[in-house]
């Protein structure tokens, strides 16, 4: 890829990212970090890559490692997010009185 | 790489964005964050299925590995230690970037294919990333409160030696790429760096350090982009760094405070104002459970304002089922949440969530402030510098002119605290010792449970 092709993505992507994220309700603040990080283990294209490289020893063992750690970070980013968003849908209450549930009524 | 891993990239690539867009809204977000596992999903295989994979032992074990300990920490996490792990998954990313950056550095030295450009992006990534993993596993230590040193005299000076040992050590890996000592020496600088930064900061600035390597672990997947020549590394890593990049504002914004000021005057002092004892003295008022129970029988419209104490004592649950009883009396209850309550962005929304209390009653700052004089009762529990009006009267205060929550205009305050200690801007309050306020003091949970039997007494 061309360098400036290169920089020419990145420069487009933190514009997208900007727009995308710039009116997000403070409620999702905390599941939107979890679930960007997540997104940010992606590094573990490029681990697999080392990892699977077969250059010597040593970078795979840097690979592997790389695989791990960023493992860890997409796996558990992800699940953890949807256990916070899982809290945040609305919910039916059986055991709520009828009619109790509607704010503003 | 062929032309359907590129394929397989844009798909990823589409669905993080997509997933990103999804996330920023309650009713879509689940499904905003299934959209990005998928993306994930699809970048992994074609990856795995790419020619450039040639042995896949390692890769297994890692991926095996990975996933058992990341899955193992999401489900085991209880909500109140969030903030810990989100910063430990951050520096787990950022310390990948460096392994990747480092390895793919090493081999092209090997091969004598380190191009100017490659080893640039390799000194980035490393610098970055081990900015990234050392600053985040201070900040976990900080969060769990298990580390509590905050640096030595003449610290910024280390810090900005190191910070031109690490340009000097990163011209070195472009002009001489055969030596990985170089590499290695500025991971290390980097390393050091992050563990100097951050260990100053604590307390009430660590959402804006949280948000901020979020953002800087986007940004080293970037940098590890530009040295494997991947276009879905650039795309997915500047999205992270972009909107981690924002609510590091927010942030900022919420505590009327810029970035350098968090980052390189921490800890304001509360020298100079008003000592404790002039604010205190003979005004502060104490009340117990029953007697805001009292309080509360009467009211029509409560607020609850929660802060980092909420998180301290747990009391999510015990605050949900004061709510709940007082709303079976007709008493109409609202949560005040100011936007940097608690150590991390959003941090009392997912409490709170977790207890089941509809984000409809979770109210912003903005939109909470004009109303509270027609609140008849505030409960202030674990908050402090997010409540203290001097932020408005007082332009020599450390915490002048950061936006607050207008609880003082309320009918009365009830502050639930374990003491009139200051918090994190280490100043008097003088809400405290306001004529309208009393002081129910204990831990929090205790406190509240104390108050919803006292109400069901009555």
């Amino acid at each position: 890829m061309d360098l400036l092709v290169a920089v020419t993505l990145f420069v487009m992507a933190v514009f997208l990212g900007v727009e995308l994220i710039t009116k997000v309700p403070p409620t999702l603040h905390t599941p939107l970090m979890s679930g960007s990080n997540a997104i940010s283990g992606i590094t573990i294209v490029g681990a697999l890559v080392a990892a699977g490289a077969d250059h010597r020893t040593f970078t795979t063992v840097l690979g592997f490692a790389a695989v791990t750690l960023a493992m860890i970070n997409v796996v558990g980013g992800f699940l953890v997010t949807h256990r916070m968003l899982h809290m945040f849908r609305p919910k039916r209450r059986r055991d709520a009185p009828a009619g109790s549930g509607g704010g503003e009524s | 790489m062929d032309d359907w891993t590129t394929l397989g990239y844009l798909a990823a690539a589409v669905l993080f964005i997509l997933g990103l867009k999804r996330l920023s809204r309650p009713r879509t977000a689940v499904r905003g964050n299934q959209f990005g596992a998928t993306g994930m999903l699809i970048a992994v295989v074609v990856t795995l299925a790419d020619n450039s994979i040639l042995s896949f032992e390692w890769i297994v074990g890692g991926l095996v590995l990975g996933a058992a300990v990341g899955a193992l920490l999401a489900v085991r996490v209880q909500m109140t230690g969030m903030p810990e792990l989100v910063a430990l998954f951050n520096g787990f990313g950022g310390g990948a970037s460096v392994l990747v950056a480092a390895a793919s550095y090493i081999e092209a030295s090997d091969l004598d294919t380190a191009s100017a450009r490659l080893s640039a992006a390799a000194a980035l990534a490393s610098l970055i990333g081990a900015l990234t993993f050392t600053g985040s596993l201070i900040a976990f230590g900080k969060l769990q409160e298990s580390l509590r040193w905050s640096g030595f005299p003449g610290m910024r000076i280390v810090s900005v030696t190191g910070a031109a040992a690490a340009v000097a050590f990163g011209i070195l890996m472009v002009v001489d790429a055969s030596n990985p000592l170089w590499l290695w020496l500025l991971v290390a600088v980097g390393a050091v760096l992050g563990v100097l930064v951050v260990s100053p900061i604590g307390g009430a600035d660590m959402p804006v350090v949280i948000a901020l390597l979020n953002s800087l672990s986007g940004m080293a997947a970037v940098a590890a982009g530009f040295v494997l020549d991947n276009s879905l590394l650039i795309i997915a890593g500047s999205l992270v760094g972009a909107s981690g990049l924002i609510l590091t504002q927010i942030m900022c914004v919420a505590m009327n405070r810029s970035l350098p000021a968090v980052m390189f005057s921490p800890a304001p002092s509360g020298a100079g104002g008003p000592s404790a004892d002039d604010v205190y003295a003979g005004k502060v008022r104490s009340t117990s459970a029953d007697d805001v129970a009292m309080l509360l029988e009467s009211a029509e419209r409560v607020a609850v304002v929660p802060g980092y104490g909420l998180a301290v004592a747990q009391a999510q649950h015990a605050v949900r089922d004061l709510a709940r009883r007082l709303e079976e009396r007709g008493t109409e209850v609202v949560f005040g949440i100011h936007p940097v309550a608690g150590r991390m962005p959003g941090h009392m929304n997912v409490l709170l969530a977790e207890a089941e209390i509809s984000y409809e009653k979770l109210i912003e700052m903005d939109d909470i402030n004009p109303t509270f004089e027609q609140t008849d009762v505030t409960i202030v529990l674990g908050a402090n510098d997010v409540v203290n009006p001097v932020a408005r009267t007082d332009p020599s205060s450390p915490i002048a002119g950061m936006p607050i929550l207008d609880v003082d205009k309320s009918g009365v305050v009830v502050v639930i605290k374990r003491s009139l200690s200051p918090g994190f801007a280490g100043i008097p309050n003088p809400l405290f010792a306001a004529d309208n306020s009393m002081m129910l003091f204990g831990d929090g949970r205790e406190a509240v449970v104390g108050i919803t039997k006292a109400l069901q007494q009555i």
